[in-house]
């Protein structure tokens, strides 16, 4: 009777025929109002125009006469399997708030390009904000395949580009499906006109989408929303974004950080329950006369969040004026309101390239990474780790400007720890030293070299003067990271330790060597998120043949054997890096010149005196 | 959870934001099938009373039956019960289609309304299935002080951070039901047993499926006599919700403009 419904974004260029489309899928499924087709027709017969299977979604008198989608609209597709509702997004640049108010909303995102004009800047931009506001899993439909005469070099040629730019952007998508959106092929009915394509039609390829994810990642979060008084009863109100809220735990409200008990759940109309799980709007009363109220974060005692004063983040800049460093925002997150401060500006991604370029502000439209920082202690959680409460806007007065995600913390306030800051800055460490500090981060399968290149690195830079030391698996494992095993979710947090302490080495002026398998892209960007502007990615690469001959530490022949489950260089994945700054190759070089080319590499990003 | 729970979860969360963030607040309550599952998540969100003023819109033409189960429930539920009386048709634009015109005197009274107690936030129970205006609704969606929705300037509204400022003089509709559809209304009605206008199961093979005021709506061809048989009649009717609202209907344009000078 209830199934789980599936909410689907639409996006993609303005003129790449999204509205089409949807009208399509919507009447070849069966789900369009009857009368409604003639309806339209009759309309625009009136108006002496052709009906165009947009009209069904362009309801609205100004938008059928710029045949344009201003804001988002929404339909429902009913199917047998599962509900869907279709977000119609705008495709102008001009209406991209309007977009991303529709992409915010869904669970997956139907991304759209033209067969003809293929990938356009805005399906790119598209593509980019689908990432920032967290919408990773996509159905590609190339449109339009009529205009190309159904050619199937045209599809694989805008499929292989499509795939390296979401690979790049870190989404993976379920289909590529070439359709034509108007004659109906490919849509709900398995085109006869493209033999040579064996995939989905859009319709089965929504059907086929996985569900949403669990929230349950790491821990309780509830944002208090208020607290509604009864008498002497305070009751606490909100919606639990994460883990799991019951009678009895042991808690800890952030940013106070004061600890307390759950003492009961509080619901209406009363129910016996103890406990309630993410998703849920609930009320509940805690132990003790602490004082708790709308903004504060109710955390389980194993995962508070982070209490700092500056973090670093990725937004969409929506604002009409510029965003420049210096100027103060209001930033609403979770149920808190804080003042913050634009304190360092370092990217704007440019879309054409999906390159990170530098600039000093960013004009509207523009997706940006920025430094932001408080003059209270704010509790904050990271994308990778919460993203509901990682996600914030900005307001400019009353106008909201930006919406963005939290990448990662800086400057921290612990508990019992008052944040001092350094009496000798970052300059004098890099005058003093003659060099600048990094963190060169060596990722690529077991057995690629990454090791021996990182120690016969670090002997060379030491020669020359230059602070350095290697982070690898042998000296972590044992000791920073003992506690953590090879799960998926150990892997993860080994990275990220590893990934701050290479920032505290960069921080104090040196060159760290970071050689770890990391076989997670995502893993990967959150190291470079964590470190900042001094982060080199260099990619050694062998192939996993290669690798397996050579097998230095016995890890393949073990494998092979069944005792390592989840190698990466057998079962495991490893996701090759979509943009690396540098890349080795170890089948192709031999090690000397191999490590010619990566310590020029790094002397140029550490060297005062050269261009970088 | 499954999907009526999310709903619920949402709209409760929703409910709370603009009680927390947003005040003086009201409720308008048509007695409808929605407005009624809107105020009993209101008990909801709010352990068991409702913290804010529930406003119906009266026109003095609503059906009897549904006078009787307002008094009825704003009785049984302890209600803050504001009945806000609409000017006469004779006082609307005389440039709308007739249905139009007596639709519009809600608008008015809507105005009055809040000119009257300052509200900065009104819920309203409207759903984005209904009405492919009501579609590209915010959940929380600015007015101009006329009442005017500006639907081409709509700010962004991002994840569930909603933005809750607005000049002086204006107001917010908060829409805690537009993820909701018909059928999601009665699979909850019926899961949650909430009392409804006994005009929506059929008598005499008629029933209403939208209930507006007896000049203006008109009921449909039914034999469902139950809430289970409602929601067995919607698995299968491709006829639009509101093809018993004259309004709707009258002209392309009658809807939207209605709802640009500030209808719900």
């Amino acid at each position: 009777m209830e199934q789980q419904q599936l909410r689907v974004v639409a996006v993609g260029h303005v003129d790449h025929g999204k509205s089409t489309l949807i009208g399509r899928l919507l009447h070849d499924s069966g789900n369009l109002p009857d009368g409604k087709v003639e309806e339209l027709r009759g309309i625009s017969g009136r108006r002496g125009v052709d009906f165009e299977w947009s009209f069904v979604l362009d309801a609205m008198q100004s938008e059928r006469d710029l045949a344009v989608t201003i804001d988002t609209t929404r339909l429902w597709m009913r199917t047998p399997e599962r509900d869907v509702v279709l977000i119609d997004a705008p495709g102008h640049k001009e209406f991209l708030r309007n977009m991303v108010t529709g992409a915010s909303d869904a669970d997956a995102a139907l991304l759209l390009v033209d067969a003809h004009d293929g990938v356009s800047e805005q399906t790119r931009r598209h593509a980019l904000l689908l990432e920032l506001i967290g919408v990773d899993r996509v159905v590609v439909a190339i449109n339009k395949m009529d205009r190309v005469a159904y050619a199937q070099a045209r599809y694989e040629d805008i499929r292989s580009e499509l795939e390296a730019l979401l690979g790049r952007i870190g989404i993976a998508a379920t289909a590529f499906v070439p359709v034509s959106a108007r004659n109906g092929e490919n849509i709900v009915d398995v085109s006869t006109a493209m033999p040579w394509y064996v995939g989905p039609t859009i319709f089965a390829s929504l059907l086929a989408l996985p569900s949403r994810a669990a929230r349950a990642r790491s821990g309780l979060r509830v944002a208090v929303q208020g607290v509604i008084r009864r008498g002497l009863q305070r009751t606490l109100v909100g919606r639990i974004e994460s883990g799991e809220l019951a009678a009895g735990d042991d808690i800890v409200v952030a940013p106070a950080m004061r600890r307390a008990r759950i003492l009961s759940l509080d619901l209406w109309p009363p129910q016996d329950r103890t406990s309630a799980r993410a998703g849920e709007s609930v009320g509940f009363t805690l132990d003790g006369p602490l004082y708790v109220d709308r903004g504060d974060i109710i955390c389980d005692i194993a995962h508070p969040p982070t209490l700092a004063t500056s973090f670093r983040a990725r937004l969409l800049w929506l604002g009409a004026r510029p965003l420049a460093v210096g100027d103060t925002y209001r930033m609403r997150f979770g149920t808190r309101t804080a003042v913050v401060r634009v304190a360092a500006f370092e990217r704007v991604v440019d879309i054409e390239a999906l390159a990170t370029e530098s600039h000093r502000i960013a004009q509207t439209n523009d997706v940006a990474e920025i430094v932001l920082e408080s003059s209270e202690p704010l509790s904050l959680d990271t994308v990778w780790d919460q993203p509901g409460l990682a996600r914030f806007i900005l307001l400019d007065g009353i106008d909201i400007v930006a919406g963005g995600t939290i990448l990662a913390t800086l400057a921290r306030a612990g508990e019992n720890v008052v944040p001092v800051g350094h009496l000798v800055d970052v300059d004098a460490r890099i005058r003093r030293n003659g060099h600048r500090g990094a963190v060169v981060w060596l990722t690529g399968l077991p057995g690629a070299g990454k090791s021996t290149i990182a120690m016969e690195l670090e002997r060379r830079l030491f020669e020359r003067n230059i602070a350095t030391y290697v982070l690898d698996g042998d000296n972590l494992r044992t000791g920073l990271c003992a506690d953590l095993g090879f799960s998926d979710a150990d892997r993860a947090e080994n990275i990220r330790r590893v990934a701050e302490v290479a920032a505290l080495f960069a921080d104090a002026g040196s060159v760290a060597i970071a050689a770890f398998i990391s076989p997670s892209r995502r893993d990967r960007e959150r190291a470079r998120a964590i470190v900042g502007d001094g982060f080199a990615e260099v990619y050694v690469r062998a192939s996993a043949a290669a690798c397996e001959r050579r097998d230095p530490k016995g890890h393949y022949r073990k494998a092979r054997a069944g005792e390592l489950p989840g190698f990466t260089g057998l079962s495991g994945t490893y996701e090759t890096p979509e943009s690396p700054d540098l890349v080795i190759d170890t089948e192709k070089l031999d090690l000397a010149v191999a490590v010619d080319r990566l310590e020029q590499f790094v002397r140029e990003r550490v060297s005062l005196t050269l261009s970088v | 959870m499954n999907h009526l729970d999310e709903l619920e979860a949402r709209s409760i969360a929703i409910l709370r934001e603009a009680y927390f963030r947003v005040q003086p607040l009201c409720m308008l309550w048509s007695m409808g099938k929605d407005s009624t599952a809107l105020l009993w998540l209101a008990r909801k969100a709010f352990l068991g009373s409702v913290p804010f003023p529930v406003v119906l819109l009266d026109t003095e033409m609503e059906l009897p039956e549904v006078y009787q189960f307002r008094d009825e429930l704003s009785k049984a539920w302890d209600l803050d019960y504001i009945n806000q009386l609409c000017p006469p048709e004779s006082a609307m634009d005389p440039t709308l289609p007739p249905a139009t015109r007596a639709a519009a005197r809600k608008t008015v009274g809507l105005r009055e309304l809040v000119t009257e107690k300052k509200y900065r936030g009104i819920i309203v129970g409207i759903r984005r299935d209904e009405q492919s205006m009501r579609a590209k609704e915010r959940v929380f969606s600015p007015r101009t002080v006329e009442g005017a929705w500006d639907l081409k300037h709509q700010p962004a509204e991002l994840w569930d951070v909603y933005h809750t400022d607005i000049p002086d003089g204006q107001h917010l509709r908060i829409h805690p039901l537009l993820d909701w559809t018909e059928v999601d209304i009665w699979r909850y009605t019926e899961r949650e047993n909430i009392p409804i206008v006994p005009l929506y199961l059929a008598r005499d093979g008629m029933r209403y499926r939208s209930l507006g005021e007896k000049n203006i709506t008109v009921p449909i061809a039914s034999h469902a006599s139950s809430i289970a048989e409602i929601i067995a009649e919607l698995e299968t009717t491709k006829a639009p919700e509101r093809a018993g609202r004259k309004m709707d209907h009258e002209s392309e344009d009658a809807f939207e403009r209605l709802r640009t000078s500030g209808y719900m």
